[in-house]
Parts: C-alpha cells; sequence; structure tokens
C-alpha cells in the first residue's frame, strides 16, 4: 500500500510507536520547560530572601554594638563612630506624611475629575499625561527640586510662610529660621508630586469598578455630582483607594533621589519643616561610598534595614487591602 | 440659603477643585518638561555623545557615561526578561490551574512587593553580595542590581498579558496534539506578544532612569571603559555629581543628560503604551 505522495504507508503499529515516541519525548519537553519555569518563579523569592539575609548580616555589627539604642538616639558621628537611627526615621516619616497630604489630596482630585466630569476625548490624554508623571526617573525630579522648585520656594513662598504664622502658637514653630530653599518642606512637595500618579492611577481604577447602576440609582435621586462622588463612590471604592494611598506611601518612603538633592542631609531634627534635614535613603545614598570603618558602613546597612522592614509592611497591606478590593469586584486575583 | 442652592455650591465647589487639581498635576509635568528643555537643548550637539566627560572647566561629552548606561541596561535586560518571562510563564501558565497550591499566589506577592521596593535596598542587597565579595565595584554589579529591578516589571507584565489570552486558542492547539510547552511557547506566547514587549519596554525605561542601586555598585569612572569587571561611567551617576557640582560646565552637562534620559524613558514610555493599545485592539 502507498499514500498519496507514493510513500509505503507504516503499518498501523508502527504508527502507533512512532506517536507514542513523539508524545513521549514532548512529555519529557514538557517536565523540563515546567521546570525551568518554575525556577524563575523560584529565584524571585530567592532575590527576596537574599535581600534580607543580606540586609541582616551586613546590619549585625551594628545591631551588636548599639542595640535598641539605635533607634533611639539622634546621634550620628563618624569621627567617634556613634550612631543613631532617629534623626532619618523622624525625616522620613515627616517628608512621607507631607507628600502623602499632597498626593492624596490632589490625586483624588484628578480621579474625580477623570472619571466623573471630563469629556471622554479628555480622559485618555489627561490620563497618559499624568501617568507619564510616574516615568520620569526620580533623578529628574532631583534636579528640578533643587534648581528650580527650591529657589522658587525660597524667595516666594518661605519668606510669606514664616511671616503668616509668625505669632500663630504651635504654628510657628513648624515654620521659622531662614528660608533655605531646601530642606524637609521642600522633599515632602517634590515626594508628593512623585507618589501623585500612583495615587491617581489605583484611585481611577478602582472608581471604575463601581457599579454604574449603583451611581445612576444615587443621581435618579436627585444627588449632585459630588454627592454622587463622596457618598456613593467613595464608600463603595474605600478599600481600594486605601490600598492606592498605601502603595504611594511605600514608594514615598523609600524614594531616594529626588529626596538626596533636596533635603539638605543634616542628621538632625528640628520642629521647624524648612530646617534641612535627612532621610533614611537619602543617608544611605550620600554617605555609604564614603563610610570608612566597619561600624559606619554598618549602620547605615543597618538603616536601609529599618527601611525595608517599614516599606514591606505597608506595601503587604497595600496588597492586601487592594486584593479584597478586586475580590469584590468580581476580579480574579 | 437653601439647602438646594447650598448642594449646588459644594457640588460646583468641590468640581472646581478637582478640575484645579487635574490642571496641578499638568502643570507639574509640562513645567519639569519645560525646565528640561530650556536648559538642556542648548547642550545637545555632536560633542554630548562623541566626547568624553570632562574635568571641571573643560568641554567635553556624556560618551563614557551613554556607553556605561547602554552596556548596563543591556545587560541587564538580557538577564531580567528571560528570567520574568518564565517566571510569569510559571504564575499564568502553570500555578494558576493547580488546585489548592499556593506557591503561585506567593511569587505574585513577593514580587509585586518587589516591584515596589526601594531601589536603593536592591543596591546595598546586590553591594553586599557582589561588591564586597568582589572586593571592587564594578559594571557588573550595576547591570545585575539593574537585573534585579527589571524582573518583577517584565513578569508582572507577562503574568497579566499570558492570563488574558482566551482559554479556547490553548486547547485549540492541544486538541491537535500539542504537548504543553508548544502550546505555551507556539500558541499562549505569540498571542500575548506584543503585550510581553510591553513589559520589556517598561523595564528599560524604569531600569535606564535608576540611579540609587547604581551608586554603589557600578559606582562611577571619568574615563572611558569597556570592562565590566571595573567601575563603569553611567549617565545617571554623572548627572547627580555633575549636578550637585559647583562647576558650570558640570552643571550644564548634568541638564543635557537629564534630558536624553527623560526623551529616551518617555519616548519608550509612549511605544510601550501604544503597543499595549494595539494588544488590546486584537482581542476586541
Amino acid at each position: 500500500m502507498t499514500d498519496i505522495t507514493g510513500q509505503p504507508t507504516p503499518t498501523p503499529t508502527a504508527r502507533a510507536r512512532h506517536f507514542g515516541a513523539v508524545a513521549a519525548r514532548g512529555r519529557r519537553q514538557d517536565g523540563v520547560f515546567h521546570a525551568v519555569t518554575l525556577a524563575a518563579a523560584l529565584a524571585v523569592l530567592l532575590v527576596l530572601g537574599g535581600v534580607i539575609v543580606s540586609l541582616i548580616a551586613g546590619a549585625w555589627p551594628a545591631v551588636r554594638t548599639f542595640g535598641v539604642d539605635f533607634l533611639l538616639t539622634e546621634t550620628w558621628n563618624p569621627v567617634t563612630d556613634k550612631f543613631g537611627a532617629l534623626a532619618p526615621i523622624y525625616g522620613t516619616l515627616v517628608t512621607s506624611t507631607i507628600a502623602m497630604a499632597i498626593g492624596v489630596s490632589v490625586g483624588f482630585g484628578i480621579a474625580v475629575f477623570i472619571t466623573e466630569i471630563c469629556p471622554g476625548w479628555l480622559k485618555r490624554p489627561l490620563g497618559t499625561a499624568i501617568e507619564l508623571l510616574a516615568g520620569i526617573p526620580s533623578i529628574i525630579y532631583g534636579i528640578w527640586g533643587l534648581f528650580v522648585l527650591a529657589p522658587f520656594l525660597q524667595h516666594n513662598v518661605q519668606p510669606f510662610l514664616i511671616e503668616s504664622f509668625e505669632d500663630v502658637p504651635v504654628l510657628e514653630a513648624l515654620f521659622q529660621g531662614p528660608p533655605y530653599g531646601i530642606g524637609v518642606l521642600t522633599a515632602g512637595l517634590i515626594l508628593g508630586i512623585m507618589v501623585l500618579p500612583f495615587i491617581t492611577s489605583i484611585t481611577r481604577e478602582v472608581f471604575d469598578t463601581v457599579p454604574p447602576m449603583l451611581k445612576e440609582s444615587a443621581y435618579g435621586l436627585g444627588a449632585t455630582t459630588w454627592e454622587v462622588v463622596w457618598k456613593v463612590v467613595l464608600p463603595y471604592a474605600r478599600v481600594g483607594v486605601v490600598g492606592g494611598v498605601m502603595l504611594g506611601l511605600g514608594r514615598a518612603l523609600g524614594e531616594t533621589m529626588a529626596v538626596t538633592f533636596v533635603i539638605g542631609n543634616a542628621h538632625r531634627i528640628s520642629a521647624s519643616l524648612l530646617a534641612p534635614g535627612t532621610t533614611i535613603s537619602a543617608a544611605i545614598a550620600n554617605e555609604f561610598t564614603e563610610a570608612v570603618g566597619d561600624i559606619y558602613a554598618s549602620s547605615l546597612i543597618l538603616l536601609g534595614l529599618i527601611l525595608f522592614v517599614i516599606t514591606f509592611g505597608v506595601l503587604a497591606l497595600a496588597k492586601l487591602l487592594l486584593r479584597r478590593a478586586q475580590a469584590r469586584s468580581g476580579g480574579t486575583r | 440659603m437653601t439647602l438646594y442652592a447650598r448642594r449646588k455650591l459644594v457640588n460646583r465647589l468641590a468640581l472646581t477643585l478637582a478640575g484645579g487639581a487635574a490642571a496641578l498635576g499638568l502643570f507639574w509635568l509640562t513645567a519639569i518638561l519645560w525646565t528640561l528643555l530650556a536648559k538642556g537643548v542648548a547642550g545637545i550637539d555632536l560633542a554630548l555623545f562623541t566626547e568624553m566627560t570632562p574635568p571641571p572647566g573643560d568641554a567635553g561629552g556624556l560618551l563614557n557615561a551613554i556607553f556605561g548606561s547602554l552596556v548596563m541596561t543591556v545587560v541587564a535586560v538580557l538577564v531580567g526578561a528571560p528570567v520574568g518571562i518564565l517566571a510569569g510563564t510559571y504564575l499564568a501558565e502553570y500555578a494558576r490551574y493547580e488546585q489548592g497550591g499556593r506557591l503561585g499566589e506567593v511569587v505574585r506577592f513577593v514580587n509585586d512587593i518587589l516591584l515596589s521596593a526601594p531601589s536603593i535596598i536592591i543596591g546595598l542587597f546586590v553591594y553586599e553580595v557582589m561588591v564586597v565579595r568582589m572586593g571592587h565595584f564594578s559594571g557588573w554589579a550595576g547591570a545585575m542590581a539593574l537585573a534585579v529591578i527589571a524582573v518583577p516589571v517584565v513578569l508582572r507584565t507577562t503574568d497579566d498579558m499570558l492570563t488574558l489570552v482566551p482559554a479556547g486558542l490553548r486547547e485549540a492547539a492541544a486538541a491537535l496534539g500539542a504537548s504543553r510547552w508548544k502550546v505555551i511557547v507556539t500558541i499562549a506566547y505569540r498571542a500575548a506578544g506584543s503585550g510581553m514587549m510591553t513589559g520589556v519596554l517598561l523595564a528599560i525605561a524604569r531600569v535606564s532612569g535608576e540611579t540609587a542601586p547604581l551608586l554603589f555598585t557600578a559606582l562611577n569612572n571619568q574615563f572611558w571603559s569597556g570592562d565590566m569587571n571595573a567601575p563603569m561611567a553611567n549617565l545617571p551617576v554623572v548627572i547627580f555629581q555633575f549636578a550637585l557640582s559647583p562647576y558650570e560646565n558640570w552643571q550644564r552637562l548634568a541638564w543635557s543628560g537629564a534630558l536624553v534620559i527623560t526623551a529616551t524613558v518617555l519616548l519608550l514610555n509612549v511605544v510601550a503604551r501604544m503597543l499595549a493599545a494595539r494588544n488590546r485592539g486584537n482581542e476586541a
């Protein structure tokens, strides 16, 4: 018997054996491919494990020398090898607080504008423009902040702040001292601009998960656009919005270059927001290559470990909240 | 004021503020881009791309820095992209179908954390693992730090894009007798191709602007060096040092470098976005 090309047709058993061999080869290749992808996935876990182990190992000398005091001391003196993390931790928290105050209010406003007010044709360009803000490298924010924003604040905004709060109790302390331009306030402002796109895009996403029926019902009852946003959309999207805010916070806490440019890098805690300060990441970026002596370098790595623990906690919480929000809107993950 | 009038007023006020917020967001973007153009464009000339970084006061360009950045970015993506794609494949093509398996979820969770983790921490990690072991700063260490940053971006996009591929496509191929890995490589990858490309482009964009992880891995180099085993010049760190220097010619170069980086990164972002939009168009 021959087939259409004139080749002899294999007997049924030969054909079965051939297909069996093909299938077996496929299964073997399947196994290899599965193993390779699994290895790549495990590599991701390995990186996280490696980060934790190497930070702890590097920070160990400092942990042994200073113990808990490291967290409670303001001194940072490379000459006498006395190090404490209080000033950078304080700076990190204060700049992030300022950043979140700006990022959340403006980001929320933009999300409301894009989802509820903006005409259809403007939605995409506007959304893209805001997301491009997230694409600009942080070093660019840094040099822009140092050469444009800081002088502007120094000449136009800070003198005004100092004057207007001169005799107000409490606030007076926040805005005192000479207007340097650079300092905690400027760093917080830059960070606020940087986290803005993250908060906006996630807030938009969760706003879009609100069922139209819910909004239309509220409109049907005569609610204004603002009332729909504030009393229907926001309560429905609350968990997701908080998740987005936490994600932004995670970014703000760890942001390095932009802050390094504008914060002034002074290891001290001042009540005034106009004074120079430092953050954990700025201290590492500035001093690590110049850190001579084991304890100095180790203290900086310990700072890194503290930063990692804080951001890990914040980001993990953000992820859990966002997952909960997505599960509710019928998403798969 | 009647209740009705007050509600209307509050509404108008709130919406105006929201509009103001949008205007403010656009204002930052234009302000930053405008400054970059105003200060950087004057320095964009042939010398910028053909001459080395100069000593203070001399003329020069950024050739060694641009070259170093290119080399390290390429190595980082060559290492990071395959790992990201394979791990993303595991999540979307294997872990998704495993009943009761937690590994996929854990990996996805950890990856999302790495995606937003401070990049300076990655720098410290690579410093401890590579620089301390080798005893010196090197281009390899810089490239590895960038690779660690690239992986989560690629992984996330690959996972998302493969999940979007309709199951019917895979089933059709499987019904024709294709083995599972053939289904993934020839069917799923092809269907999700441009989307996965988006991830790689976004990773390149992210990596090419990163400064913090390079500070103490690749360090910097005043001179031309193609040796990955030695400290390597790179654009972000050069910008950092030159911008903070008191020398006017260094500052000018920093602005030009900043313009080059931003233009590259934004261009990559826009192209990636267009690719992603086309990918979505294919499915519809």
